[in-house]
């Protein structure tokens, strides 16, 4: 059994994860790596793969709740998901042969700049 | 034309994604800011694209023994609840606004990746000067 104080740690991280994903429509798996690595004790590759079964249900839940308010369209979700499967299979494998760190600090320059954007 | 440019966006996020960067948050800044799609739908399309995507993974996690369930509904409950209480809310909010609250977002997990990635860069440098 885990101690009480990561119990309400893991809960109250739940909590932030849950209103993000609602919010924003996903990113909450950012929120939950790190925390199953500190809080939960678990090894890196195992808090990614185990963040995915804590997103899966949540993302479900609010998907639900954006479909009943209307927000469906069938051709974008068609596309959309097709690019998906097929990149995320691409990207998985693009992992190997570039340097993580130098991709991350890129990219992040790359969202900075969107995020600017999309405030002004 | 319209399939093809989302099919596009779609790998775009999917690749991203795929890499670890970004965690499904990319797709939502390509759709609204290079291909015109409201903010609502955006978030909409982008926890639905995610499902299939992750039913996947897990299967392939799942065979590879790298799920550990222990303790994870202490979150996943609290998550799933804050999640709808979340979605709900945001209908009622605007289009401009959700945005611009994406944005503010973006930009706090964007500085956030950006100091992990520095912090992974500096070891290796320091073993290098070593040598």
């Amino acid at each position: 059994m885990l101690p009480l104080k990561n119990k309400f740690a893991l809960a109250a991280a739940g909590c932030a994860t849950g209103a993000v994903n609602g919010i924003f429509g996903g990113g909450g798996g950012m929120i939950v790596v790190p925390l199953l690595t500190a809080v939960g004790k678990k090894p890196p590759l195992v808090a990614h793969a185990t963040a995915i079964l804590v997103i899966l249900p949540v993302s479900l839940a609010s998907a639900v709740v954006y479909l009943w308010s209307g927000q469906f369209d069938a051709e974008l979700f068609i596309a959309v998901s097709l690019g998906v499967l097929a990149g995320g299979g691409a990207g998985a494998k693009l992992l190997g042969s570039i340097t993580p760190a130098a991709a991350t600090v890129i990219f992040a320059a790359v969202m900075f700049a969107a995020g600017i954007k999309m405030i002004v | 034309m319209r399939f093809l440019v989302y099919l596009i966006a779609g790998i775009a996020g999917g690749v991203l994604g795929g890499m670890g960067m970004g965690g499904g948050t990319v797709l939502i800044p390509i759709l609204t800011v290079f291909c015109g799609v409201p903010q609502h739908l955006a978030q909409s399309v982008n926890l639905l694209s995610f499902l299939p995507m992750a039913a996947i993974s897990l299967r392939i996690h799942k065979n590879n023994g790298l799920l550990d369930t222990k303790g994870i509904l202490w979150m996943i409950l609290p998550a799933t609840v804050l999640s709808v209480l979340g979605g709900v809310f945001v209908q009622n909010i605007s289009g401009g606004a959700l945005r611009a609250g994406f944005g503010v977002f973006l930009c706090v997990l964007s500085l956030y990746q950006f100091a992990t990635g520095i912090r992974s860069m500096l070891p290796k440098r320091k073993k290098a000067a070593d040598n």
